[in-house]
């Protein structure tokens, strides 16, 4: 091959090759309207997407099952923590694959700031794993200045595949004050860096 | 480059810059293939002190040496600096060094796109480890948390130790694909007359599907992170599902690059293995055509496969049902290679030096890693692994043999073609047994820690899991300091020693044999005349 001729192939290549490289960047970005079609194209539909759609946008799908079932709300507070804490909802009657949200009060009875967290557990212990909370306090701690009280959300959901002979079900938080404190940088750090560690606690 | 034409006055030559100018400005193949093993080598140490660290940790349980950030900090920095600094530039030595010798090309095709390519890497290393160090100064925010896989919505809060990592990976990004542009133009374009892409060396073809791959894969990674930046300080939401966006995409996104990347490392190392076996058996490649099939169909179809390591996101039984068929599918090629590897080695005249014994070794910890890799591509089986040591168990029973110590059988196979002596076969044979034997201590109690549960990337575990543990890190001790023999035996390879013969190997087969050792600065400026017998 003259090297004429292999300078100009090798330019072609190279121009072909920085094309298909700009092509996959913007690949990646065209994934996102290309997923949505395809899902829509083969009805693939994800676990999360199915039940967000009947429990939000269509709540009468077939997915909803016309059961009744009961659940109740508990709450204890570990003596360490000074604060008040009930479900403003005793009991409900929830239809599984529907999104419900229960409001709960606490107050902090002491003058200084006190944090807090919430351990959930769920009775029948067989029906934990069919209650979806979408959204609840106790995923993190919460703290509550002196004197003040607040009103903290739980949303959930039940599945609809809830075995047929659980006909009600109990949820129960026990408060208490953590025993190690949160994870931290080291004290000396935090003055500039609390920012960044404020936002790393809310994960 | 005015600045060195006083050295010089042949006009047609290039000027041969000595001393620091010598590598801050080469265009020489071999002088870069010798950078990019350096720099491989120079991260391999700091990715096997993060590793050794991580292991100190979990020698027992409990929480000793570190705090759980840094822990997963370390974890994090480890899987990149071994993967992105370690194994990839190493692969990219080799291939500079040996592709122009294999194909009788006088260098790569486009010589200052190369200095280019090596020279980012030093920069996105230092980005690297700048992103593992900023959050020990003040203000300098969180720790990395997330593992390599830098999953949302937790690299979304992550303090600015993230950015120098994204920094660090379009970098990295930038330099692999550059390099694999030139890899490919250099293929398709400077063999010797008469090398028809079916007669190309096995390594070639190795790394022409690697750089295709890369340059498939890395934008679609880069695009993620991108996404991934903006979401933490433009206010998208690509990732934020309060804001519309889905933290699955990413997971997507980076599967899309991670699953190919991980043939991005074994395929080099196959390459490597393509050449080491046939000359310790003294007997041609079997299936020269089946293995540059096989290797197109890893390539096609790990393209499609990503998912696998995304069961537990919730997808549909269809979906994950063709993820899971799709990988199993995988191990069919995978394993032609490896029965090839098996009928070359049948009936021939064996001989043990350090390259073919990592080769034997490789065969038999690789397979044993894609068995457990089917365990893992099975969807409910995977719900009990995913997460777990298992998993760990796994990627390292595949990529030390089948990335790591390929790339050192290239190392020990082509020392003395590189430096004109031999390496000191005693030692080499010494390091061979510790470091293997130190690397299944290491990773063999995984796997049963992994079946009983214990899960990945967690600072402490629970007392049961403590005897295996043990023993993983005494091993993980062994394997890690091994590597300074490696080291001993590469320098005084280097600075001395028997001198090599220009074929070194009885066996070898292959133009790279037939320039001296060490080759001449310049080699085939004439292109070589291809007989029969050099094809494959
Ligand atoms: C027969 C071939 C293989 C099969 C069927 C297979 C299957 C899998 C599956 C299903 C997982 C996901 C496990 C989980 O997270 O639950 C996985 C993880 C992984 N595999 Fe493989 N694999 C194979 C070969 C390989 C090879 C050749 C490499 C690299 C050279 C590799 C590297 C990895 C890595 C790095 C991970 C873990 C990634 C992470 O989560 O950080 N695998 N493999
Ligand atoms: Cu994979």
């Amino acid at each position: 091959m003259n090297p004429a001729a292999q300078a100009r192939n090798k330019r072609r290549t190279v121009w072909l090759l920085s094309l298909l490289v700009l092509g996959m960047f913007g690949f990646g970005f065209a994934l996102m309207p290309l997923y949505d079609l395809l899902c829509q194209v083969t009805g693939i539909q994800s676990v999360s997407l199915r039940s967000a759609g009947e429990a939000v946008a269509e709540p009468l799908s077939i997915r909803e099952d016309s059961r009744l079932i009961t659940i109740k709300f508990d709450t204890s507070v570990h003596p360490n923590l000074p604060w008040d804490f009930q479900p403003l909802e005793r009991h409900l009657q929830v239809h599984p694959g529907k999104l419900y949200q229960v409001n709960f009060a606490a107050r902090n009875r002491s003058s200084a700031s006190v944090t807090g967290q919430a351990i959930p557990s769920v009775a029948p212990w067989q029906a934990t794993a069919f209650l979806n909370k979408l959204e609840c306090f106790c995923f993190n701690r919460q703290t509550l200045a002196g004197g003040a009280s607040v009103e903290m959300p739980l949303r959930f959901m039940i599945s609809p595949d809830l075995p047929p002979e659980i006909r009600s079900l109990t949820l129960s938080y026990s408060l208490m004050k953590p025993e190690t404190p949160a994870p931290e940088l080291a004290p000396e750090l935090a003055p500039e860096s609390a920012p960044e560690s404020a936002r790393h606690e809310k994960g | 480059m005015s600045h060195t034409s006083t050295l010089h006055d042949a006009p047609h030559h290039h000027a041969n810059p000595t001393g620091w100018r010598r590598w801050l400005f080469s265009t020489n193949h071999k002088d870069i293939g010798t950078l990019y093993l350096l720099f491989a080598l120079a991260m391999l140490f700091m990715g096997g002190a993060s590793a050794m660290l991580i292991r100190a940790e979990l020698f027992q349980p409990g929480i000793q040496l570190l705090d759980p950030d840094l822990y997963n900090n370390l974890v994090t920095n480890h899987a990149l600096l071994m993967i992105f600094g370690a194994v990839m530039p190493a692969a990219a030595g080799l291939a500079n060094w040996m592709i122009p010798l294999m194909i009788g090309a006088p260098d790569m095709a486009l010589p200052r796109m190369n200095n280019l390519s090596f020279w980012i890497l030093p920069a996105a290393g230092t980005m690297l480890i700048l992103s593992f160090v900023v959050p020990f100064f003040p203000g300098g925010g969180s720790q990395i948390n997330t593992g390599w896989t830098l999953y949302p919505p937790l690299s979304v809060q992550v303090g600015m130790s993230m950015d120098f990592l994204i920094f660090a990976i379009h970098l990295l990004g930038i330099s692999s694909v550059l390099a694999s542009i030139n890899i490919i133009v250099t293929l398709l374009n400077m063999r010797a007359p008469g090398m028809t892409l079916m007669k190309m060396p096995i390594f070639c073809w190795t790394w022409l599907v690697t750089a295709f791959l890369l340059i498939l894969v890395v934008p679609v990674l880069a695009g993620g992170v991108t996404m991934l930046l903006f979401d933490r300080h433009f206010g998208t939401s690509f990732f934020d599902a309060a804001g519309g966006g889905d933290p699955v995409l990413f997971q997507h996104l980076f599967w899309f690059f991670g699953h190919p990347e991980v043939y991005v490392l074994l395929l080099p190392s196959i390459g490597v293995l393509s050449h080491v076996i046939p000359t310790f058996a003294r007997k041609p490649l079997f299936g020269y055509k089946s293995m540059v099939g096989a290797m197109i169909a890893v390539g096609t179809i790990g393209m499609v496969v990503w998912a696998h390591h995304q069961y537990t996101i919730g997808m549909s039984l269809g979906a994950v049902s063709y993820f899971m068929i799709g990988t199993i599918i995988i191990s069919i090629p995978v394993g032609l290679m490896i029965f090839n590897f098996i009928a070359t080695m049948w009936r021939g005249a064996m001989t043990f030096e350090t390259p073919m014994l990592f080769a034997v070794a490789i065969i038999l910890m690789f397979t044993f890693g894609g068995l457990s890799g089917v365990m893992l591509a099975v969807v409910p089986a995977d719900m009990q692994y995913h997460d777990s040591m298992f998993v760990v168990a796994h990627f390292h029973y595949v990529l030390m043999p089948g990335a790591v110590f390929g790339l050192f059988a290239g190392v020990f196979y082509w020392l003395p073609k590189w430096t004109g002596h031999m390496y000191d076969e005693r030692l080499g044979k010494l390091f061979f047994w510790i470091n293997v034997t130190g690397f299944n201590l290491t990773f063999f109690p995984q796997h049963f820690l992994g079946l009983a549960g214990m899960p990945r990337r967690i600072i402490d575990y629970n007392v049961m899991f403590t005897e295996f543990n043990v023993i993983s890190s005494i091993g993980a001790m062994i394997f890690g300091f091994s590597h300074l023999l490696l080291l001993y035996i590469v320098i005084k390879t280097i600075r001395g020693g028997e001198p090599a013969t220009s074929r070194v190997w009885e066996g070898a087969r292959g133009l790279e044999w037939e320039v001296a050792s060490p080759p001449p600065f310049h080699t085939w400026e004439t292109p070589p005349l291809i007989r029969q017998e050099q094809s494959a």
